[in-house]
Parts: C-alpha cells; sequence; structure tokens
C-alpha cells in the first residue's frame, strides 16, 4: 500500500515515519503541506513536530494548508489517516477528531518510554494489537493533555473510541488517561505518543510501535 | 536631519476591531498557573487566579455589520478553538 507522510513547514517526525512505513512494509510516499491532491495514496500519516512553529495553537495554522483540504475530504469518505502528536493536533483542530490538545498540566516538556494499552483493536491503524495489549513507545511532548467536555468524553468511552490509555503514569494530565482516539467510523486515529520512533531494535524502546505501520496490510489481507 | 517627534502627529485612519481569546474556565490554564506561581515569589501578593488568554487587534477599514460578520466568523473558526476558548469581539474606542 502507498502511505503518504504529510510534511508542513517545522514537521519533525516525517523522516521516522515514512522510515516506519517501509519497515512496516508499505510505500512511503511524500506530500507538502501545499499539495493540492495526494498522489493516489492508500492512507495519510499526520507526522510530530511543530508545524508552523505552533503560532496560535497547535496545528491551528496547519489545518488550513492545502493538503489538509485534501485530507479533510478523502478522511470522510474513509481514506485511513493517523496523526501522530502535532499529527492529532492538527486532525483535532480539523474537527475530524473530538476534543484538543493543551498544555501539559504539569508545564514542562516531558520525553520518556511510555507504557500504553491499546483499547480498541479494530481500527485501521491498530488491527495488528490485540485488543487491551500493553506497549511501550516513546512519548514527547509540551502540549499533550487531551482534553473534552464531560459528555464527549462519556461518548467516547462508551462507544470504544478511546484507541488507547496511558498505563503507570498519566503523562501529561490527558483527561481519562486518554493517549489517543479515533472517529465514528474507525478510519481516523490519533495517538500523542510516538510508535514510529519503535520500530527497530537498535533505537528506541523496541519495537512496540511496528503495529500501528502494518496494521492496514493485514487488514487488507485480512 | 529628522528629528524623531518633529513632523505631523500620526494618523490612525483604520478602525481597530479587537477579538480577545480566553480558555472557558472548565479547561485548566496551566499559564496562568504559572504566572500564579510567580506572583508570591516576586512579592506580589493578594491575587487568587489568574487567567491567561490572547488579544488580536485587526485594523479594518471600515466597521459595518458585514465587516463584524465576517470578524465573528473568523474568530469562531480560526482565532479560537471552541472546543477550550471563548472569544468576544468588539470595536475599540478612539
Amino acid at each position: 500500500m502507498k502511505i503518504g507522510v504529510v510534511t508542513f513547514p517545522g514537521t519533525l517526525d516525517d523522516i521516522d515515519a515514512a522510515r516506519a512505513v517501509r519497515i512496516g512494509g508499505n510505500e512511503a510516499v511524500s506530500l507538502w503541506h501545499g499539495d493540492h491532491d495526494l498522489k493516489g495514496v492508500d492512507a495519510v500519516i499526520l507526522p510530530g513536530g511543530f508545524s508552523y512553529g505552533d503560532y496560535l495553537r497547535c496545528g491551528a495554522i496547519s489545518r488550513f494548508s492545502p493538503v489538509m483540504t485534501e485530507v479533510i475530504e478523502a478522511a470522510g469518505k474513509g481514506l485511513p489517516v493517523l496523526g501522530i502528536c502535532n499529527g492529532f493536533q492538527v486532525l483535532c483542530e480539523s474537527h475530524l477528531l473530538p476534543g484538543a490538545l493543551i498544555r501539559n498540566d504539569h508545564r514542562k516538556f516531558i520525553c520518556r518510554d511510555q507504557r500504553l494499552r491499546i483499547e480498541n483493536a479494530a481500527t485501521a491503524w491498530t488491527s495488528a494489537f490485540a485488543q487491551g495489549q500493553e506497549i511501550v513507545v516513546p512519548l514527547k511532548n509540551g502540549e499533550g493533555q487531551f482534553v473534552a467536555d464531560a459528555e464527549t468524553l462519556d461518548r467516547l468511552e462508551g462507544e470504544g473510541r478511546i484507541v488507547a490509555r496511558y498505563v503507570d503514569v498519566n503523562p501529561n494530565g490527558s483527561l481519562r488517561d486518554i493517549a489517543g482516539v479515533t472517529n465514528e467510523a474507525g478510519n481516523v486515529v490519533g495517538l500523542m505518543p510516538h510508535p514510529e520512533h519503535a520500530v527497530e531494535e537498535l533505537t528506541g524502546s523496541g519495537t512496540d510501535g511496528l503495529g500501528f505501520f502494518t496494521s492496514l496490510v493485514e487488514k487488507v489481507f485480512a | 536631519m529628522r528629528t524623531r517627534g518633529a513632523g505631523p502627529p500620526r494618523i490612525r485612519a483604520m478602525p481597530r476591531v479587537v477579538v480577545d481569546v480566553m480558555p472557558k474556565p472548565e479547561i485548566l490554564d496551566p499559564q496562568g498557573k504559572a504566572v500564579l506561581g510567580a506572583l508570591p515569589r516576586l512579592g506580589f501578593t493578594g491575587v487568587t487566579d489568574v487567567r491567561q488568554g490572547k488579544r488580536f487587534e485587526l485594523e479594518v477599514h471600515e466597521v459595518n455589520d458585514d465587516v463584524l460578520a465576517e470578524i465573528s466568523t473568523m474568530a469562531e473558526t480560526f482565532l479560537a478553538n471552541t472546543v477550550i476558548e471563548n472569544f468576544t469581539v468588539r470595536v475599540e474606542d478612539k
């Protein structure tokens, strides 16, 4: 499958994300924020970083870039989209996902190997995992605190739309320990931690993140 | 050589519309908390809470209902994230 990886001005993790895509057995296609088409890709990843310098709010300006107009339209038709860290912020600002991500409650940037529990293994991006499986991947954010009103949180829990939760430590004050959520259809997933940094034994915390990059293939051949 | 302050006073012909954006009361405001925490260390007492927001000053050619409606749309969709923030739009008095 061809998976597009978007680069905005200020994106950091596009190279790692593209590498993770290839290690996961897919072809990585570079997409630029100014692109007006998605080059025929089967899925899109919005990687981490500080797009547009995080000006205004994280993801607020990226959301209006030409490529996001295409991503938002295609996501509405079922295109799998994964937003990691800053990509998650872009998806929330785009209203493809509910809630918002604000500054960590303890006000410090955090970088640690983080344990997560996969709470929904039925999305386009998590089908390689077992329901309830615990994984460890790097987490690095300054504005990773997931917030939404109580009604929205109840709905997300009721509909099984919490994709991953923090285990052992809540690193940023996210409500109900939420590390990732999905949309109603399950094709759009936002995740604050970084699975793309955990796909090779040589570096990172292990290879627990690989499932996010092999799930699409498994779903297609399932 | 031009002297500072010489010449006619600068005329601001453009009216100004101000959009204030504040975190919603129920949303934690870590920046406001940081400011609040610093105040007693600096010897300022008597402040019981601080909320930090943003102020946008928009210069426009003229102020009318259409312009204000457009700025409200702008604030709603772009300047503020209404999931976590409230905003107000007002014309600045001269």
